[in-house]
């Protein structure tokens, strides 16, 4: 029974949220299996071949130029707002039916890692090739993610690497790139961040091709000095020396412990020497002797809960009515997260934040909303057990190992209305961790 | 006026918070027993905190517009004579702060200059850390009024955030403040009152998360107590303005995404309905600016003067108003010199404005010399935690020591 635990507890956190029938089927592979199976999956993707990317096409305000009239400037703002609005709605889809569930929601982690807003940049053409761009690099060597990410263009305009230029250098990449993304606070210094700018001069984005390009008489050729090496840095050779450091493999160690393991239990040492990839260094998370004292320590994110229990409901969101889809991402957006739409640069927060009266009553509403969209099917499978079984039922299909007497006693009385007992057991203090 | 008298509740609070709290207990319980706490002291004042998130450049707030190293050092940033809202001789407001003008006039606007801490970080997160948890010198956990509200006994309706997400200055060890969402106000619940109690019930032993998604409940059930008691006193004239919910832009550095107009008119509903509540955190984003700041900025500045000057004349009507004090502050200022993006990079010291019930008008404190920097940026001259520990000591009527690691230090001319 250890193992059954120990594979329920690394489903939970390398998921979005796993469903009985994957519990079982994960029992059956045994820990070590599984582990692999998530780590490196075989094969393609059903689940996302089924959800493919949108075809956006071209940026809808890439023909607006100084011509266009105010009606056409609206019309193109109006587009670009629903290309945004659907790209979130195609990623939850996404998050849904993927089973590569780890390699989801490892972009979800980058994702939240190198915190970009469609709300700034506007361009859902961008920020779906910035997912590409976890998706391809997000599992390798950090380097080759740090240097993809300086040439990323919806992060170069997120944070104003468009004005960043030799005349007229601008800090906020560069600093951002330091503390939270490389290094993390209190390993670089004012004139580290200063240099660093003039390093990443001279990246502009194209709004109209959607690319980002060198524009040599924009950039800063000369030498500078960053964390004791002077040289003509660039953006490579910068992101270079930045990923090189051991100070950013612990720090990236560190953020995978955090969102994977938790906080409350200390990562191990040496977590950050695996060498090889970003997967290695999640492998050696997964598989610390301490992750198993983690049970329990996670508060779920709001689209990891949201997400999750989707899942366990068998609720593909791609096929939610319109006005169904809305409300999920209104609600979600009271729980304060909305993919692409982080609250800032710092990315999401972690653990009691989530846990206001405020988001509460968010995530009462949607968990009424899923569990009147789940199929008909599954509320009459827990009708169909014994009236005091049903608890146990519940807690089966939402992957709890067990209620507390409080939870039950909450429970016990709705055992006759299976959605409302869906409604509790999804909004109960047992679901809403990890 | 009988400070005993106002300092009779925190002294029982303190001594429940201290004995009936176990490790990784929560709110829960203690809303309870101080659900009879609801019929405040009626001299009890009244704490507005409003965040600016992003780091409000102060100079082109506050301007200096008759020093020359100002007019230099941004000439296409900075605001002339012609101008500027005119304070004295040196410095007037920014032309879109007609209304803090008026204030300012009247001697109801108190404005705090060079406000900030030894060695100043330029990072949003970390400076924003800086002030809402109040410790400059290393990382904390609890937010300053998180740790004032574990003090006295922890209801989390005695500390209100009109955000999404609860500001890290409402966190305590123990406790935290409630975050009430501004929109939704009514709608019926999905999950009804008897699951909602049994769900608050505390499991002991039970990890920290669920602990406090248990609290959550009883914080819910605490805090739609005190709303319904403010609606049924509000609803004879509250004329519904169908919730003009003006969202600012989207910025990288966080901020409430409620217009701060309408987190505003939940506090004054509030108040005037005399709920327990002594603080309210409300918050306006979107003040990062590095670039094209000087049109941002006015757009900025406009909604919180215009939020501001509504709420501060509505609460000059009501006795329970008059005892409200206002404070608002952002993370840092900006750098002297602008950036070649018509904008300025982060910098530090910057001004506080306080407003209300025993605000002494006028300019206090040092100006930053301009002449005298700090690798480009001002060098503070009040620090904040002065500022706080006025606002606890007259506002709050807490020592101040005990929330702010002893710290001594006060602001004694603004505020009495």
């Amino acid at each position: 029974m250890v193992d059954r635990d120990a594979v329920v507890h690394l489903l939970r956190r390398a998921t979005f949220g796993p469903t009985a029938a994957e519990v079982d089927a994960a029992e059956r592979a045994g820990l070590a299996g599984t582990l692999d199976r998530l780590l490196a999956p075989v094969g393609a993707d059903p689940g996302a071949a089924a959800t493919p990317a949108p075809d956006l096409g071209a940026d809808p305000y890439a023909g607006i130029g100084k011509d266009s009239s105010r009606e056409q400037r609206q019309q193109a703002q109006k587009q670009r707002a629903e290309q945004a609005r659907g790209l979130v709605d195609w990623w939850l889809d996404r998050m849904v039916a993927a089973e590569h569930q780890l390699t989801e929601k490892l972009v979800f982690f980058w994702h939240g890692h190198w915190a970009t807003s469609v709300r700034k940049v506007r361009s859902a053409q961008l920020m779906l090739g910035q997912l590409d761009t976890f998706r391809r690099y997000g599992r390798g060597p950090f380097e080759e993610l740090v240097r993809a990410m300086v040439r990323d263009p919806a992060l170069i305009l997120w944070l104003d690497g468009q004005k960043n230029s030799r005349t007229a250098p601008n800090e906020n990449l560069a600093r951002e790139l330091m503390e939270l993304f490389t290094l993390g606070i209190g390993h670089y210094t004012e004139a580290h961040v200063k240099a660093g700018a003039r390093a990443l001069t001279g990246w502009q984005v194209d709004r109209r091709t959607g690319k980002a390009r060198f524009v040599r008489r924009r950039h800063d050729p000369a030498e500078k000095t960053i964390l004791g090496r002077t040289e003509a840095f660039d953006a490579d050779s910068y992101a270079r020396l930045l990923a090189a450091r051991p100070e950013s493999a612990a720090f990236v160690a560190a953020r995978l412990w955090a969102r994977f393991a938790g906080t409350d239990v200390p990562p191990p040492e040496p977590l950050s020497g695996a060498n090889g990839g970003t997967i290695e260094v999640l492998r050696a998370v997964l598989t610390a002797p301490s992750f198993a004292q983690t049970r329990g320590g996670l508060v779920k994110q709001p689209v990891e809960w949201a997400v999750g229990a989707m899942r366990q409901l068998g609720i593909r969101p791609g096929k939610l009515p319109d006005q169904q889809r809305r409300e999920l991402v209104n609600r979600l957006a009271g729980m304060d997260q909305v993919p692409l739409r982080p609250p800032s640069v710092g990315g999401w927060p972690a653990g009691p934040a989530w846990l206001t009266t405020s988001s509460l009553q968010s995530r009462m509403r949607l968990a009424a909303l899923l569990a009147n969209a789940a199929p008909a099917e599954l509320t009459r499978r827990l009708a169909a057990a014994p009236r005091d079984d049903r608890p146990a039922a519940l807690a089966r299909l939402l992957v709890v190992d067990r209620w507390t007497p409080r939870t039950r006693a909450a429970l016990t009385p709705l055992a006759d209305d299976p959605r409302r007992l869906l409604v509790a057991g999804l909004v109960s203090p047992e679901y809403t961790v990890c | 006026m009988d400070i005993l008298t106002r300092r009779r509740f925190l002294l029982a609070s303190g001594v429940a918070g201290a004995g009936a709290l176990a490790a990784g207990a929560t709110a829960y319980g203690l809303s309870d027993l101080f659900d009879t706490a609801g019929d405040r002291d009626p001299q009890a004042r009244t704490l507005v905190l409003v965040t600016l998130y992003g780091g409000n450049d102060g100079l082109n707030t506050v301007v200096p517009y008759a020093d020359p190293a100002y007019q230099d050092a941004r000439p296409e940033l900075a605001y002339s004579a012609d101008e500027v809202k005119r304070l004295d001789d040196r410095v007037g407001l920014n032309p879109a702060l007609g209304g803090l003008h008026r204030l300012f006039g009247d001697g109801r606007l108190a404005i705090v200059r060079g406000v900030g801490y030894p060695t100043p970080d330029r990072s949003h997160f970390r400076s924003m850390d800086i002030w809402q948890t109040a410790r400059p010198d290393r990382p904390e956990q609890t937010g300053w009024l998180g740790r004032w509200l574990d003090g006295v006994g922890g209801d989390p309706r005695l500390a209100v955030s009109f955000e999404p997400t609860l500001p890290p200055l409402l966190a305590g060890a123990r406790s935290a403040g409630a975050a009430v969402p501004v929109t939704e106000r009514k709608a019926r619940r999905p999950v009804g009152d008897q699951t909602l109690a049994k769900l608050a019930v505390a499991e002991p032993g039970e990890p920290a998360g669920q602990a406090r998604a248990a609290a959550c409940f009883a914080d819910l059930r605490a805090v739609d107590a005190m709303i319904t008691e403010v609606r049924d006193a509000a609803a004879a004239d509250e004329a519904d303005d169908g919730g003009t919910d003006e969202r600012p832009a989207a910025t990288a550095t966080g901020g409430a995404r409620s217009a701060l107009a309408a987190q505003l008119d939940l506090v004054a509903e509030c108040v005037e309905a005399g709920v327990s509540s002594r603080v309210f955190s409300v918050s306006l984003g979107g003040f990062d600016t590095h670039a094209d700041e000087k049109q941002l900025q006015a757009i900025l500045l406009g909604q919180l003067d215009k939020a501001l000057t509504a709420f501060v004349d509505r609460m000059a009507g009501t006795e329970a108003g008059r005892k409200v004090v206002v404070a608002v502050y952002s993370e840092f200022g900006r750098r002297v010199r602008a950036n070649a993006s018509d904008g300025t990079d982060h910098g530090t010291a910057s001004d506080v404005f306080l407003l209300g019930a025993g605000v002494r008008g006028g300019l206090h404190g040092e100006p930053p010399d301009l002449t005298r920097l700090d690798d480009g940026d001002l060098r503070f001259t009040t620090d904040f935690r002065d500022v706080y520990a006025s606002l606890l000591e007259r506002v709050l009527d807490t020592d101040p020591e005990q929330v702010l690691a002893g710290w001594r230090g006060r602001l004694d001319a603004v505020l009495t």
